[in-house]
């Protein structure tokens, strides 16, 4: 019974730990799924959100409320800066090889991290994000705390306003057409850059409101944070299948209850690991992901 | 002149610069502290070759190869420390690892079409680090390990025999890719580069090259930190982060992806330029990035794009020379055709 205990315990971190991935991933497979893009500087856009209202709460101190309000400006300033960095670095590079745009991407990703150091308002130092104080509800011996659940609110809350918007919306209906044939939908009349720009709005928007969510349960804020959730984030795509939504959402639970898990049974050091472990393992076993269609190249 | 006499005419040339350049560090003109920079900078450069190779030439992007250079290192001070082998078997030992560290993670990732070797190979590069801070009897733990044996105890000789061997291997590598990159082998890795699929019409087996160029870049990388470890006689886990990986593709990037002359170009002088912007403390690490996205947005060919992307062939040098003397044209065609 302990045992068991305790399993469901980490499964429900788990659970809480890969809704932000989940959301962090939904960034990455819009993306590639449109531009065919592994856009590195995605994890930092959850740095910089976090950072947004990070200023935000300190400003306004911590309320539930605050906190709730802070995703607003947060979502703003990183959904303008994922459009500028989408019109400024990868627009000119989107008719060369792709290796020159992912070259840029990580350019980018290194000046958001290396910039948010050197200001002297941010530094290198970690900084304690303010919380809400810690309230413990029990259920048949597993907690979940008031972090736990807003994440699961949040995070289940923008999926499906995303679900909304892609299928049932006219612009959502024209993302999928450009990722299904970017040139067919422009000769249907898309206006292709303009759905590219809305695909890095929503992905960073999510971004944002995962760097806070994130911030809100491992209180600890600084430049380099967003390298790791990134990264895991990126493999909860491939693993789901990447440029297939349902796929990075399965992908992202996946990967927090894996690593949870493997903190609570196995070691904490190996808890990086087994996120490249999987990712390996889905490579070599089924390389388009759990739910992602084999893609034959057209010649 | 003949190509025959081409050839033997710039192996001299080679020789006499590497001679003269260690006799210059012997006497101390080039002095201590020059000297090791420059060493670094080789380092470097041989590294970025191994990048180039697998990057540039395949057109696959590679993110870990500070991940290579930290097995060749730790790999070759093990040896040396508790094996006690001669430090050139050791230096070998080393890169070897590096490469079958690299043909493992080439497997399963190189059948793929896409990018999942740059995600794969950062995640390496991550891992490694994480196992060398984990295995303190090996690798000293996050403190680092001390007292690697060094190439000499010599104190006169050791900035000499450190610049010779990494200026002597790195003339190797660049002797090396550069003869197989005009072989077949080469024209195959250029072809994936240039269009995976022709290739692959074209019967040309896509994913021996890929590993068998990966594999080699690895080795380059890991042969690239087997020297960094006796040169520097001491190690730590965070001297090989993702930050020095990003170095390398900087200086593949900036002196022009697939061009060896650029990468050597490019691996000295940012290197230097390095020391130079030390003033500049933590700002440096903005530059970098903005170095990176400039370059792949307005020139992406890099610094030899300038000059018409050729290689700076030496035999060619030599035989324009020639050909001038002797006035004659023929001589000079002919010239032109060897690399």
């Amino acid at each position: 019974m302990d045992f068991l205990q305790q399993f469901c315990q980490q499964t429900l971190n788990g659970l809480s730990l890969g809704s932000i991935y989940a959301l962090l991933a939904l960034g990455y497979t819009m993306v590639y799924g449109i531009v065919k893009l592994i856009n590195f500087a995605h994890g930092d856009i959850l740095m910089v959100g976090a950072f947004v209202s990070y200023f935000v709460l300190k400003q306004w101190g911590i309320t539930p409320v605050t906190l709730m309000l802070s995703f607003l400006p947060a979502m703003l300033f990183c959904l303008t800066m994922g459009v500028l960095i989408e019109k400024i670095c990868y627009k000119p590079l989107r008719n060369q090889p792709r290796i020159n745009a992912l070259i840029t991407a990580i350019g980018v990703s290194f000046l958001l991290e290396n910039g948010a150091r050197v200001l002297p308002f941010i530094g290198p130092n970690p900084r304690v994000y303010p919380t809400l104080p810690v309230v413990n509800y029990k259920f048949f011996g597993i907690n979940i705390s008031q972090v736990q659940i807003l994440v699961f609110v949040v995070a289940i809350g923008l999926m499906l306003l995303l679900n909304y918007i892609i299928n049932f919306t006219k612009i959502g209906k024209a993302m999928q057409a450009v990722s299904f044939d970017k040139g067919a939908a422009a000769l249907m009349g898309i206006n292709v850059d303009r759905i590219i720009s809305f695909t890095f709005v929503l992905g960073s928007s999510l971004g944002a409101a995962a760097g806070i969510l994130f911030a809100s349960a491992y209180p600890q804020i600084e430049p380099y944070m967003g390298i790791m959730p990134g990264m895991k984030a990126f493999i909860a795509a491939v693993f789901g299948g990447i440029g297939s939504i349902p796929g990075a959402v399965l992908g992202g639970f996946i990967l927090g209850v894996a690593e949870t898990l493997t903190k609570g049974f196995l070691s904490s050091q190996l808890a990086d690991a087994i996120a490249f472990g999987l990712l390996i393992l889905i490579l070599v076993v089924k390389p388009s992901g759990l739910l992602g269609k084999p893609m034959g190249e057209k010649v | 002149m003949s190509k025959k006499m081409n050839t033997v005419v710039s192996v001299l040339i080679v020789a006499s610069i590497l001679i003269i350049l260690n006799v210059l560090v012997m006497l101390r003109v080039i002095d201590e502290y020059a000297s090791q920079v420059l060493t670094i900078a080789g380092i470097n450069v041989i590294i970025a070759l191994g990048l180039n190779l697998i990057s540039g030439f395949t057109g696959q992007l590679a993110l870990g190869h500070a991940g290579f250079m930290a097995v060749g290192a730790y790999t070759t001070a093990a040896l040396m420390m508790k094996l006690h082998l001669p430090t050139l078997v050791a230096v070998f030992g080393g890169a070897l690892m590096s490469a079958f560290f690299g043909f493992l993670i080439g497997l399963p990732t190189l059948r793929l079409r896409g990018d999942y070797l740059a995600i794969v190979t950062l995640g390496f590069g991550e891992i490694i680090r994480v196992l060398m801070i984990n295995l303190p009897e090996l690798t000293g733990g996050p403190a680092g390990l001390k007292g690697i044996p060094t190439f000499t105890t010599n104190f006169f000789w050791r900035p000499v025999l450190s610049f010779a061997l990494v200026y002597l291997t790195m003339t190797l590598v660049v002797v090396l890719l550069n003869n197989l990159l005009n072989s077949s082998h080469g024209a195959a890795i250029i072809s994936i580069r240039e269009d995976e699929i022709a290739a692959n019409a074209m019967g040309i087996n896509v994913f021996y090259y890929k590993i068998f160029a990966f594999t080699l870049s690895a080795f380059i990388g890991g042969l690239g930190g087997a020297l960094y470890a006796p040169f520097f006689g001491y190690l730590s886990p965070n001297m090989f982060n993702f930050q020095k990986s990003v170095e390398f593709l900087i200086i593949v990037v900036l002196g022009g992806m697939g061009n060896l002359t650029g990468t050597v170009v490019a691996g000295i002088g940012l290197t230097y330029l390095q020391e130079i912007l030390r003033f500049l403390k933590d700002y440096r690490l903005v530059i970098y990035p903005i170095i990176l996205i400039i370059v792949m947005i307005f020139q992406p060919s890099g610094i030899m794009g300038l000059f018409g992307n050729k290689e700076f062939s030496l035999t060619r040098f030599v035989g324009k020379l020639a050909g001038k003397q002797l006035s004659g044209e023929q001589s000079s065609d002919k010239a032109g055709e060897v690399q």
